[in-house]
């Protein structure tokens, strides 16, 4: 058995999950904003793992997978957008990409 | 304090620490260097899911994040060719103090469930003949319970990559439209005719 007491995992979890938050709110490059992402992905697998461990289950850890699969087709449709954008826009900051907002 | 303890805090502090890194200047200017200390983060991550006695998934960690996926982050940065951005002087908008303090209610939020639920709970005993979190029993579920999910992430991994490669694609008007290229384009694409036949005359001359 573990030493780790569980909150200090899910506490983890949580700080993880805020810098994800805080990077995606307040940093304009998008692919800085997209490894923010990343990191608010990591910090819910860090959470599944935790608490399966805890229970003995092994279902979160399933689920972490498929997160990770979410996860790497996120990444590949995002930066090929961030690509096509930037062919565009030569810019990869967020507030140029205002197409929209005429 | 358990030697056990004391290594998760050490590979906490390390996953937050190069979070915060990959965020803030002087490392978080720099595009690649972010990717870079996210890497680090990752791998902070995979170790404390060994910890946790999840081997297969810190092996996927490894692979599919710090490998693949960071990857092809690197790529796309260098394929920018983005440099580090411009030392602008740090001004507080109404939008980032908004977004810190959503941040902080978020957190608060998060925080005060932890503390009220996760008092007092012991980890279950695991013996080494349950196999838990090895690739024996975790694929076995994936392949049993989980199969239409795991079949489902499949079809949306294809699907990913095709439309990656289809956003990404160059020239994607030209090939949707029926109408021909403009003028510079055609030329282009017929300039390796235009070399075979020059290297024709070549020949001709020399014979």
């Amino acid at each position: 058995m573990t030493a780790i007491p569980l909150g200090h995992l899910l506490m983890l979890g949580a700080v993880l999950f805020a810098i994800g938050l805080a990077g995606v709110l307040t940093r304009r490059n998008v692919l800085v904003m997209l490894m923010s992402i990343e990191v608010m992905l990591n910090a819910v697998n860090l959470t599944l793992v935790a608490f399966s461990r805890y229970r003995g289950w092994t279902e979160g850890h399933v689920l972490a997978f498929f997160i990770i699969a979410v996860a790497a087709a996120e990444a590949a449709v995002g930066l090929a957008m961030v690509l096509a954008v930037f062919r565009l826009k030569k810019s990869v900051y967020i507030d140029d990409l205002k197409l929209l907002k005429r | 304090m358990s030697s056990e303890l004391v290594l998760f805090y050490v590979l906490a502090a390390g996953a937050v620490g190069f979070a915060i890194a990959m965020l803030v200047p002087p490392m978080g200017k720099n595009p690649i260097h972010s990717a870079l200390s996210l890497i680090g983060s990752f791998f902070c991550l995979a170790a404390l899911y060994a910890q946790l006695s999840a081997h297969l998934l810190a092996a996927m960690q490894i692979i599919v994040y710090a490998g693949a996926i960071m990857v092809l982050f690197t790529f796309v940065i260098m394929l920018l060719n983005l440099g580090p951005e411009e030392i602008q002087p740090p001004k507080i908008t109404f939008t980032k103090v908004m977004a810190g303090v959503l941040t902080l209610f978020v957190f608060g939020k998060l925080a005060t469930a932890i503390a009220l639920a996760a008092s007092g709970s012991v980890a279950t005993e695991l013996t080494e003949a349950q196999g838990y979190g090895t690739v024996k029993v975790v694929g076995r579920m994936l392949y049993s319970t989980f199969m239409v999910p795991f079949e489902l992430a499949s079809v949306l991994l294809l699907v990913a990559a095709v439309g990656a490669v289809v956003l990404a694609k160059r020239s994607l008007k030209y090939v949707a439209s029926p109408e021909p290229p403009p003028a510079g384009l055609n030329r282009l694409a017929n300039a390796p005719d235009q070399d075979e036949a020059d290297a024709g005359h070549a020949d001709h001359g020399h014979h």
